[in-house]
């Protein structure tokens, strides 16, 4: 046990004393947490329209005060030239064309049909579709007011939907994404110290060393493990201080829960990387194995885009993915105050998979030497 | 020259000998791209759903066979109470629940007030704000076969530019070809000069002749070799296997890729001159691009969306402004005047960057 | 009456694949001797030293270091022996000071005892001044000392060298061979190995290693009278040329 100390105390100390390190440990994480959170909000808002008038009447302007009224919409631009509007979409200044047709207001009067074009710039089908479903609500609008203008009495009421968000009823997207981005960045973080650790001995020379010393693997391995667990857990604090404080994210469940369940996570992220860290031979190969699994393990967590909108197949890789599982946890118990029962099983196959990787690495360190 | 050229074949012999992080330097943007290009989409296929019916009459069966036949929702549990809902929220495995009210047919037909309840579990917002949106247009397609919406004399005709089926690939191949050739450029400089100090190598180049623009040049040439072969493969992944078209030029694009490879080559040096050791230029390298560049360039979130100062710190992305060039040119078609100042800012900043390199380059040298 | 062997080595044999690196070697090593491996790049002195230090694992044979198994009792074998090899053992990132309670630590020494054999260590090699200065900033021949005398921190019975004046001044080596002088006075046994032939001399005994097999054995002077030769360099040569013609 003393001697497991002795490498801990080492290891500490080659941490503390890379003063490039420290500002990579102690604020580039949280300012990013404190910066990042802000940006994963899917509400499309700022939405680019240019109006091209061909009536130039007084119904057609009232029809485009109305567009222009509308919260969600920048009116950019109204003139009778299409061409114009299409090349501002060519030049990604403006998201959707509206399209009012000559005779509109006199067929309108006359009780005649007309037909008003809408083209959006598809490239990003949801902003396209949502631009869409808004113009067509005001114009739905427009055509209600005209009618009980004119006194017509029969107007239908349709069905209301009414929208009710649980759990989050502002949909503040900053509860969403901070504890999901504080799960990265102690992911990241753990992944790569743990991942160049031993390979960076071996690079050095020092490994050869220690490998005739009376130390045996599994003090080593814990040795290696330890400073860099208490080092996640640092951070996961810190980072959760920010949040509750800073972005007032509620804790609902268990604080304990919470700490419990990311020290085992931990282990098995560090058992990934000190699993990298024995089959790589450089520096090099670590970093870019470590490179590799943490973009997949972030595209493929959920966070930013669905699971439930990946493929079958996708969706059954993310079933390896650890962040998958922490960032579910996580969000169970802060923002909904799950209790044990329900994290039960992601807590079991963390548990698992942590013990599985934890006895791989310590397997190969055996198989190097 | 002379000395430049073997300090070229140095760089190459270097990466080339090493074979299987040739291996993963190649075999990573295939696997990558591959995986993300089918799995980043928003787009919403069989999501689980619960249904509280509490009139179970025709109208309200009608709608919901119309809400699982869109494809977009699997009725996961019939609900019998509105107790019932949060238990099955916290669960975890539904998402939204709808409920149909009392009497929703008769209520229909008499022309009354009818609300539909749709309650989404929004501790995931955006899968919450994606789900009622469809949501909201299948109950409106309803209401507008079952004749329950005024008619109106304004026929509305949509034309979806560019992207006519409305594909999520257009939205995020371009993206993923994006994010992965930036940060496996600006990864693989990054740790080479870091690595070079490490070694103690460093010193022996510093007291070469070789002028500091030259060890650059000559770190990078060998680099942009790779990250061009990758942006090939990576743009023939997109057109063949994700099906992006083509509408631009060739030229152009290659031109338009080159100076990106470029620009994040550069910044994987300047982190580089700027680290005093591999795990310090990796660490960078990774913590500093990666979420970063997933998040400001536009790839996912929309960055009309972000609050303003996000907005102006996203300028300072190259990404962003590529994945806008991409897009414009293959998908738009278009040439080099809509694209021109967003060309112009990659260019300056490649220039900047150079400049900083070398100088954190030449301060070693005093 | 003869001195105790604390080194039994019967016919030890390593293949990698088709590659035989050590063939059948056999010698023993007496207690308190300076025991020299010699042998030019590539003859199997390193792969050798491994098998002996308990890390790499013999194909066939059998050998003892300090009573224990080199394959069965490595833990008991580690904790009796010490190591220095041609790369660099030390932590460049961490100070002397530092350096000598790391290793003290896993060696098992109490806090008590590492701070005596600090005093000790920085007192012999005259180093008080820099004791808190990273060994990334110790001139190399400095560096080699210190790394000597961390190796035998925990008073082995044995201490293997391997190839431990590599790239050194020859001042810096003679002094680095008075310190193996005085780790002897203290009872521990030395071995050796370097490709240096003049440093042969200092060795109470030495082997002389030709591609995998041990060609001779002995002390100086009987090799010298044994080969025919002025000095062990001829010996060697002999004994490499000898080895082609075969």
């Amino acid at each position: 046990m003393r001697k497991i100390l002795f490498i801990i105390q080492k290891e500490f100390k080659q941490i503390f004393r890379n003063k490039a390190m420290k500002p990579i440990l102690f604020v580039m994480p949280f300012v990013q947490l404190a910066v990042l959170s802000y940006t994963a909000d899917f509400t499309v808002k700022n939405i680019n329209l240019f109006v091209q008038d061909m009536d130039n009447s007084v119904l057609s302007k009232e029809l485009i005060s109305k567009i222009a009224a509308f919260n969600n919409f920048n009116l950019k631009e109204i003139s009778n030239s299409y061409k114009k509007g299409f090349y501002k979409i060519q030049q990604n200044n403006i998201d959707v064309i509206v399209s009012i047709p000559q005779n509109f207001s006199k067929n309108l009067q006359t009780n005649k049909k007309t037909e008003v074009a809408i083209i959006a710039d598809a490239i990003n089908g949801t902003k396209a579709g949502v631009s869409i479903n808004y113009l067509q609500n005001i114009i739905l609008d427009f055509t209600k007011e005209q009618a009980s203008k004119k006194g017509f009495t029969n107007i239908k009421q349709g069905v209301n939907i009414i929208k009710r968000n649980w759990f989050n009823p502002l949909l503040n997207y900053k509860l969403f994404m901070v504890p999901g981005i504080l799960v990265l960045l102690v992911t990241m973080i753990a992944l790569f110290l743990s991942g160049m650790n031993i390979v960076r001995e071996k690079e050095i020379g020092t490994i050869e060393q220690l490998n005739v010393t009376p130390i045996k693997k599994y003090q080593f391995i814990i040795g290696k493990l330890l400073p860099f667990l208490i080092l996640g857990i640092f951070e996961f604090s810190i980072g959760l201080i920010i949040a509750v404080l800073w972005f007032k994210v509620p804790i609902l469940g268990s604080i304990t829960l919470i700490y419990l369940f990311t020290i085992v996570y931990l282990i098995l992220i560090l058992g990934i990387g000190m699993l990298i860290s024995t089959i790589t031979n450089t520096q090099q190969q670590a970093l870019f194995l470590a490179w590799f699994f943490s973009v997949i393990f972030i595209l493929m967590s959920g966070l930013f885009t669905p699971i439930e909108s990946m493929p079958v197949w996708a969706q059954n890789i993310t079933l390896f993915n650890p962040i998958r599982y922490y960032v579910e946890v996580i969000r169970l118990i802060m923002l909904k105050g799950s209790s044990f029962s329900s994290i039960s099983n992601n807590f079991i196959i963390i548990s698992f998979a942590a013990i599985f990787v934890n006895l791989l690495a310590v397997f190969n360190y055996q198989k190097t030497v | 020259m002379r000395t430049f050229k073997s300090f070229v074949s140095k760089e190459f012999k270097h990466i080339f000998r090493d074979k299987r992080t040739l291996v993963i330097l190649f075999g990573m943007p295939i696997v990558l791209v591959v995986l993300f290009g089918f799995a980043i989409t928003t787009e919403i296929n069989n999501a689980q759903i619960g249904i509280l019916n509490l009139s179970k009459d025709s109208y309200s069966v009608k709608l919901e066979n119309k809400i699982v036949s869109s494809g977009y929702f699997k009725i996961n549990n019939e609900l019998q109470s509105y107790k019932q809902i949060s238990e099955l929220f916290s669960k975890g495995n539904v998402k939204l629940v709808v409920v149909i009210p009392d009497k929703f047919g008769k209520n229909l037909i008499n022309n009354k007030n009818v609300n539909i309840q749709v309650i989404t579990d929004a501790s995931d917002p955006n899968t919450a704000n994606i789900l009622s949106n469809y949501l909201s247009a299948i109950i409106h397609d309803f209401s507008n076969e079952e004749n329950i919406i005024t008619q109106s004399n304004i026929i509305i005709n949509t034309e979806l530019l560019y992207n006519p089926e409305n594909k999520s690939v257009y939205m995020f191949v371009p993206g993923v070809m994006t994010i992965i050739l930036m940060l496996i450029s600006a990864m693989m400089t990054s740790i080479t000069i870091a690595r070079e100090k490490e070694l103690g190598t460093m010193e022996i180049l510093l007291v070469s002749p070789l002028k500091p623009i030259i060890i650059v040049i000559g770190k990078i040439i060998p680099y942009l070799l790779l990250s061009l072969i990758n942006a090939i493969t990576i743009l023939l992944l997109g057109l063949f296997v994700f099906g992006m078209p083509m509408n631009g030029s060739y030229i152009l694009l290659g031109l338009e890729i080159l100076l990106f490879v470029l620009s994040s080559l550069i910044l994987g040096l300047l982190i580089s001159t700027i680290s005093n050791s591999q795990q310090t230029a990796m660490l960078i390298s990774l913590m500093g691009l990666m979420l970063p560049t997933i998040l400001l360039s536009g790839f996912i979130f929309p960055i009309s969306s972000m609050p303003q100062i996000l907005q102006i710190i996203s300028h300072i992305i190259p990404a962003k402004w590529f994945i806008i060039i991409i897009k414009s040119i293959m998908l738009k078609g278009t040439g080099f005047q809509p694209i021109a100042i967003e060309t112009y800012i990659l260019i300056i900043t490649t220039i900047i960057l150079t400049a900083i390199t070398i100088k954190k380059f030449k301060i070693r040298l005093e | 009456m003869t001195a105790e062997k604390v080194i039994k080595v019967k016919k030890l044999n390593k293949t990698f694949g088709k590659f035989i690196a050590v063939n059948n070697i056999s010698f023993d090593v007496k207690k308190g001797e300076i025991f020299g491996f010699l042998g030019a790049n590539g003859a199997g002195k390193t792969t050798a030293i491994k098998m002996l230090t308990g890390i790499l694992s013999s194909t066939s044979g059998e050998a003892t270091v300090a009573g224990y198994d080199i394959n069965k009792q490595r833990n008991k074998l580690k904790e009796n022996i010490g190591y220095m090899s041609q790369k660099f053992s030390l932590y460049e990132d961490l100070t002397l000071k530092e350096n000598i309670r790391f290793y003290g630590g896993i060696y098992g020494l109490s806090n008590k005892q590492i701070k005596q054999k600090t005093n000790e260590v920085l007192e012999r090699l005259n180093l008080q001044k820099i004791e808190n200065t990273l060994i990334s900033e110790i001139p190399l021949g400095w560096k080699q000392k210190i790394a000597f005398s961390v190796a035998i921190i925990h008073n082995p019975k044995i201490v293997f060298l391997d190839e431990p004046t590599s790239g050194v001044d020859p001042i810096t080596r003679r002094q680095f061979w008075n310190l193996i002088y005085q780790a002897t006075q203290d009872g521990i046994t030395v071995f050796v190995t370097t490709h240096y032939m003049d440093e042969a001399e200092y060795c109470d005994r030495i082997s002389m290693m030709v591609e995998g097999n041990i060609k001779a054995i002995g002390s100086v002077e009987q090799l010298l009278v044994k080969y025919k030769s002025k000095n062990m360099d001829e010996v060697f040569i002999k004994l490499a040329r000898n080895n082609e013609n075969i």
